[in-house]
């Protein structure tokens, strides 16, 4: 169970009126961070205890916050993470000074790269000891800026409710993001009356909301004259809950829709303006689409470089329209020859009226449609043996709903999981994308669940992947979330061997893992269901063994080992020119 | 090996004629855009607090920013402190390192400085203290002054542009210079016009 709040019964009604929602005044910092993260909004909290946080768990103890101990700092920020992703508000993640702390980094640096709202709160040794090497301390304001909006270090107790308050509001103002708070045993345990004002942003962060008219006004012109207009939806679309007004504009003026990799779900796979996403292993015609359009709104996007490809080959005949919030990403790598710096949905609604007609692109979406059928997104079923992956998520993505969360490691099964599960819904897909990092997964799943615990969770991890973080069972265990993790086993780091296949003569090395433990024993230590699969005929009778069990399972499914990602754009290549196969590659 | 997918090969597919260049900027084909790299002096207003410059530096490195000098001082305001970065970049870098910068939480503002600001560098020379009277000299032609002398040594104090201070240590040269501190340039606008939130 999470850590309900124990409330201490002595409600003393107060001599003049009993307030229901009057709370005790603070008398500790610590009691004025957990008043912060109240007054914050915040409901979950994914941490591990440790000296240095002690006074801060030890107000937690009065408090109405869920606390989920995780078995790992790292699986702490993942799940923080996770949790931000799906319900859009900053997840919170706790961890002692030191060790805690430096566990905590990798999930901050993912959700840095990904842009998702989440706050760090670190224990730090007492002021008196900071800098002077003492037990259990770490420069963690050091380690982290860099991969932040901002860390803070509380100085005072006093002020240490308003230091994570700012946080908060912070990581969730404008383009979203991880901040941490550090904060010294002694600010937290030191005495204080001082209430936490409401959590503002500080006075520096500005954040322009709406796009100047007239150069809105220029964009949709541009956009509505162009021969081969496509939108490419990112991130930010989903981040700005801007995926309604994108569904309603591009059906409007009927243009066809990519979305990057973050931005799946934010416009429906099986809408026929959908060309699903483009990129390093999206579909031949969204990257044929993008390499041939003429005029390219691109919002909420970065134009990372396994969307680009190389940037000198990417969109090369487009004028480019780029809606973004954060002014840093205007031509930071794609040069923009429209720069709308603004909040997604609002400037997609100027866009909107601003466009003078619907853009006579006939033609252009007859095109599209043939490379639809050109380069379907099928693989290759020659008997059922072996178990083919992309049948495994296919099967799960027909039998599930619509708003179905599907979380992932990274490698092959990520890429799997992304082109043969169709999305439909915004915040169903979550993954590590910026960062690719292994081991998210398994602790995702779990802040995904608690996010939206109506919903169905299934998370498809590698057996790399899964080994990484499968301490987080016994987390999905305990709160007896009810998630279906399907490991696609194929004995190896398999993405790995598929670059070394490809670009390294076939040397593998220390990409095979034929020391694998059997999955589905080890959930069963664990206290979760296991089952293991081999054969296509059984697939979707243990799907559905798995998701009728209330609690986690993993099903590990032995699949073909030798099966491959495709389509591909090498890294750096040029998105127009993806291989379908093996000996593609050498073409290229 | 297994896994392939159906569909033309690489060289049968339609191909876009057009082209960027490695900044991301469509090439037109008559006039070939690329950027040299100049040098850009930043201003920026930022919280006087701890950590800044290490934030604001770590920035620098983090993003691969050919940084030339970067000075830091408190200003009449007790809250705030102010630099001057010497950037050499192309163009779009010069255009993200402001960005970047302005992204920062503590910083207030960030503004490119005219060519024609003034900017000025301070430079303290050692050099042998056996020839004080030609020691002087030099430093005169630089309007510098001599702050320090002992039987072996004489510090100079030269106050100037990069350009000065650069001529100025290869004359003192000839003293044997045993060490040289330069504080890298400040800056400010010529004219009225001053660095404040919302300009
Ligand atoms: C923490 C971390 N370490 C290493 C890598 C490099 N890497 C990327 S994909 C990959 C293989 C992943 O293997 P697995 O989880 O088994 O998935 P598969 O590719 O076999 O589906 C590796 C090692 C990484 N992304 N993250």
């Amino acid at each position: 169970m999470s850590e309900h709040a124990k409330v201490p019964a002595d409600e003393e009604a107060s001599e003049e009126e009993s307030d229901e929602s009057e709370q005790a005044p603070v008398t500790t910092g610590a009691q004025s961070v957990v008043r912060a993260l109240e007054n914050a909004g915040a409901e979950y909290i994914f941490g591990v205890q440790g000296g240095a946080i002690m006074p801060v768990y030890d107000a937690l103890y009065d408090s109405d916050l869920n606390h989920v101990t995780m078995a790992h700092e790292q699986g702490a920020s993942h799940a923080a993470d996770a949790y931000g992703i799906v319900t859009g508000k900053p997840g919170v993640c706790f961890a002692t000074s030191g060790p805690g702390a430096t566990n905590l980094v990798t999930g901050i640096a993912d959700a840095n790269m990904d842009s998702d709202p989440m706050i760090a709160l670190t224990g730090q040794v007492p002021t008196e000891f900071v800098g002077n090497d003492a037990f259990q301390e770490t420069d963690t304001v050091g380690i982290t800026q860099p991969v932040t909006k901002e860390s803070y270090f509380a100085a005072d107790s006093d002020t240490v409710g308003d230091n994570v308050g700012e946080a908060f509001a912070l990581a969730d103002a404008g383009r979203q993001g991880p901040t941490l708070v550090d904060l010294p045993k002694d600010i937290t345990q030191g005495e204080t009356d001082v209430e936490p004002s409401e959590p503002t942003t500080p006075d520096t962060y500005e954040v322009q909301e709406e796009a100047d008219d007239a150069a809105v006004q220029e964009a949709a012109e541009a956009l509505a004259a162009a021969d081969r207009p496509v939108i490419l939806s990112g991130g930010g679309v989903i981040k700005a809950d801007a995926s309604s007004a994108l569904r309603e504009f591009a059906m409007e003026y009927e243009i066809p829709v990519i979305t990057t990799m973050p931005g799946i779900g934010s416009f429906p796979e099986d809408h026929e303006l959908s060309l699903e996403w483009a990129g390093m292993h999206g579909t031949g015609y969204a990257n044929m689409a993008i390499s041939n359009t003429d005029c390219l709104l691109a919002i909420g996007t970065r134009f990372d470089d396994r969307l680009t490809g190389g940037v000198d080959s990417f969109a090369p005949d487009a004028e480019v329209i780029h809606v973004d919030i954060d002014p840093a990403e205007i031509s930071k790598n794609i040069y923009a020859d429209y720069p709308l710096i603004g909040d997604a949905r609002k400037v997609l609604r100027q866009l909107f009226d601003a466009m003078p007609r619907v853009p006579d692109v006939d033609e252009w979406r007859e095109q599209c449609q043939t490379w639809k059928d050109e380069y379907p997104m099928t693989y290759d079923t020659p008997d059922d043996e072996p178990l083919k992956p992309q049948y495994v998520v296919e099967k799960f993505s027909d039998m599930t709903p619509d708003d179905t969360i599907v979380c992932t490691g990274v490698g092959q099964h990520q890429m799997w999981a992304s082109q043969f599960w169709e999305y439909t819904e915004p915040r169903t897909w979550v993954s590590s994308h910026g960062l690719g990092t292994m081991g998210y997964g398994v602790p995702a799943a779990i802040g995904a669940k608690l996010a939206a615990p109506d919903q169905e969770v299934v998370c498809f991890d590698g057996d790399g992947s899964f080994l990484m973080t499968v301490q987080g069972l016994s987390v999905a265990v305990r709160e007896q979330l009810d998630i279906t993790y399907v490991v696609l086993n194929n004995e190896a780091v398999g993405m790995v061997r598929q670059w070394q296949d490809g670009f390294y003569e076939g040397r593998r090395m220390a990409s095979e893992y034929p020391w694998i433990p059997q999955f589905d024993k080890l959930a069963e230590a664990f206290g979760a269901r296991g089952f293991r699969l081999e054969a296509q005929e059984d697939v979707e009778e243990t799907i559905e063994a798995a998701r009728e069990y209330d609690g986690p399972s993993v099903i590990d499914a032995h699949i073909d080992p030798g099966e491959n990602v495709f389509p591909m754009v090498p890294s750096g290549g040029d998105n127009g020119r993806f291989a379908l196969q093996e000996d593609h590659l050498e073409e290229l | 090996m297994t896994g392939g997918m159906p569909g033309p090969s690489p060289h049968d597919r339609m191909h876009p004629k057009g082209r960027r260049n490695k900044q991301g900027i469509r090439i037109d084909p008559e006039a070939e855009v690329t950027h040299e790299p100049r040098q850009a002096v930043l201003s920026a207003l930022v919280k006087h607090k701890p950590g800044v410059l290490s934030e604001v530096s770590a920035l620098f490195s983090r993003r691969q920013f050919n940084i030339e000098s970067l000075t830091v001082g408190p200003t009449v305001d007790d809250d705030t402190a102010r630099m001057t970065i010497l950037i050499e970049e192309p163009e779009p870098g010069i255009d993200q390192a402001k960005k970047q910068l302005r992204k920062l939480v503590p910083v207030i503002e960030v503004t490119e400085l005219d060519p024609t600001a003034v900017r000025r560098e301070l430079a303290l020379i050692k050099v042998g203290g056996e020839k004080p009277d030609d020691v002087n000299a030099v430093a005169e032609m630089y309007d510098g002054q001599a702050v320090d002398a002992s039987t072996d040594s004489v510090t100079v104090e030269i106050t100037g542009s990069k350009q000065k201070i650069d001529a100025a240590v290869e004359a003192f040269k000839q003293f044997d210079v045993q060490e040289v501190v330069r504080t890298g340039a400040a800056a400010l606008e010529r004219g009225p016009k001053t660095l404040e939130k919302h300009d």
